[in-house]
């Protein structure tokens, strides 16, 4: 479906440097800096896989997936999309992907959202026959019946990304390109989109790629993440085995009778302390559980137990620690 | 073009949800070509004539070029303020559609507002044609509306230069109002009024004298030999489009491959 090999992209940056003097010497004389957005990215995607691609803020996430979607040509390396090199042939090969950037609208702002679905319909040239039963299809999963005939800036954050990514399905693409689509979203419309990508994944056969900074999207949704940080694959597979990588590490907090001094036990890392209450980071491949707490109990007395894997997020973060982003 | 409608179509609709600005805005661009052309009325009534062009006459070759200008703000707003689509990033959007980035720009803005200065210019061609007394026959009514087509072409084809400049400097560049505006107010006289370097100039580089001043000698009676070049030199002014969308294709290119 998607197969990136060696993508390089360098930008050329305009130095910029403090003081009067030094920028009205950028006027006449510019230095510029070069600065490697992409550092032979390699990876395959198979039809109907959600990707989650993750890395910090200016790993070259927004890069890539511009390069995908054939906005941007690359300085080297090739990309082929179900065929295409994105950026040669560009008319033909768009008509068969959909775009959402969370942080920029693609309906127009002023008119009823319906009215932007009909152009978008007139844009990418789709029947009427099949325009129709995708609107409904997606009017009903999205539950668009209420907000369809409200001009955009009306709408509400949640409502309108769910029209921006019932606009971006509308003529049927087989890959989907999600830049951060629950940014700036309350919970509860998350969970809506959430399920919504998962709904159109599973009917339609939808290929995903999608970047995030919210863990718990890549949790609900991505079977595979790829990691980049500063314009390197990092990591390439499954999540589940991240979690077998760090699914030792757990967290235990303890509640116990009033204690006044702090104790120490072995083969335990504590994080935080007080007289009633602990939490305390255990790495079961050194320690086992049981020898915690009958250590913990002779020093205390256990009111409360309780003992959680590492959240997701703390996992990617120290992923990123680990590869010193 | 089916498109296109829908585009305007849709832009319109915007537009009526602003209706009292949408009303003073054309009122006002149907106010301010007044004053110019009030300006016209008194540097006439003060000197008759300038190098034998009356002011009927010139009202004529001010009120084509008028026109033209007003048409091609509505049609090519998109092209004049399209530094904002790519400073604010929606460029790529126009990118990811599987359409001409020509079309989806044009697309993008529509300014009806100047239906206004559309309206004043007309009035001010209605004025002039009326006091010529050059006969009309069909081929110079046809010249003459191919003079406005011409005008409309030249204008689209400086936004489109100007905007092209926006790949490389992000923020608009006011030097092309050099070209519009500047070119405008040139061209709203004969141009052999002026210096010889700027006549040249404005007839084989921007060719506004192909829109207004050429054919005008022919509508006016007042050419000499051939008439056919003189009939046929609005075409030129068509024609100026293609070299500006060679050179808008380049600067698409260049934004792909600098992403700035």
């Amino acid at each position: 479906m998607i197969k990136v090999e060696g993508l390089a992209k360098a930008y050329h940056v305009a130095k910029r440097s403090s003081g009067v003097k030094e920028a009205m010497k950028a006027l006449f004389k510019r230095e510029y800096k070069v600065v490697e957005a992409l550092k032979d990215i390699s990876f395959t995607i198979e039809p109907g896989e959600i990707v989650g691609y993750i890395g910090p803020n200016g790993a070259g996430k927004s890069t890539t997936i511009k390069v995908m979607s054939g906005i941007l040509v690359p300085d080297s390396g090739s990309c082929t999309v179900m065929g295409y090199t994105p950026w040669e042939d560009r008319v033909n090969y768009v008509k068969h992907i959909g775009v959402v950037f969370g942080q920029r609208s693609q309906l127009w702002w002023d008119v009823p959202v319906i009215d932007s679905f009909d152009l978008l319909r007139d844009i990418y040239k789709v029947p009427e026959q099949e325009y129709q039963s995708t609107l409904a299809l997606l009017t009903e999963t999205l539950e668009l019946q209420e907000i369809i005939q409200m001009p955009v800036r009306q709408l509400s954050l949640g409502q309108r990304m769910r029209c921006e990514i019932a606009a971006s399905l509308l003529h049927s693409p087989s890959v989907l390109f999600l830049d951060e689509p629950t940014i700036g979203l309350d919970a509860v419309s998350k969970i809506a989109v959430r399920r919504f990508i998962r709904t159109i994944n599973e009917q339609k056969r939808v290929t995903v790629i999608l970047t995030t900074h919210d863990m718990n999207d890549i949790e609900a949704l991505a079977n595979r993440i790829i990691l980049i940080g500063k314009g390197k694959l990092l990591y390439d597979g499954s999540l589940s085995a991240i979690r077998d990588q760090f699914g030792t590490k757990k967290t235990m907090t303890v509640v116990y009778s009033h204690h006044a001094n702090p104790f120490q036990v072995e083969g335990v890392h504590i994080e935080s302390w007080s007289p009633e209450r602990a939490v305390l980071s255990v790495d079961t491949s050194e320690v086992v559980i049981s020898d915690v707490l009958i250590r913990l109990s002779q020093q205390v007395e256990l009111l409360d137990v309780a003992i959680e894997t590492l959240p997701i997020e703390d996992m990617i973060v120290q992923l990123y620690k680990e590869h010193q982003l | 073009m089916r498109l296109y409608s829908k585009y305007v179509g849709v832009l319109f609709k915007s537009q009526m949800q602003y209706r009292t600005s949408f009303w003073l805005l054309a009122l006002g661009q149907f106010l301010v070509p007044f004053s110019v052309f009030a300006g016209l009325y008194f540097l006439f009534a003060r000197f008759g004539q300038i190098k034998g062009w009356e002011f009927h006459e010139v009202a004529l070759c001010f009120s084509i070029i008028h026109m033209s200008y007003a048409i091609s703000e509505c049609f090519a707003r998109g092209f004049d303020s399209f530094s904002v689509l790519v400073g604010n990033g929606d460029f790529d959007r126009v990118l990811v559609r599987p359409r001409s980035t020509v079309l989806q720009v044009l697309g993008s803005k529509f300014e009806f507002s100047r239906v206004g200065k559309l309206a004043q210019s007309m009035i001010v061609l209605g004025w002039a044609t009326s006091q010529l007394s050059t006969e009309w026959t069909i081929l110079k009514v046809l010249v003459l509306v191919l003079m406005i087509v011409s005008g409309v072409f030249v204008f689209t084809g400086i936004f489109m230069l100007a905007a092209t400049m926006c790949f490389w400097t992000v923020q608009g560049l006011e030097i092309a109002n050099i070209f519009t505006d500047g070119g405008r107010e040139m061209a709203q006289y004969p141009l052999n009024i002026y210096q010889k370097w700027v006549t040249r100039f404005f007839t084989f580089v921007i060719p506004f004298g192909c829109v207004n001043y050429l054919p005008l000698l022919y509508l006016l009676d007042k050419s000499t030999g051939n008439p056919l070049p003189y009939i046929l030199a609005p075409l030129a002014g068509i024609l100026f489009i293609a070299p500006c969308l060679l050179v808008w294709h380049t600067g698409v290119r260049h934004y792909r491959s600098t992403g700035s």
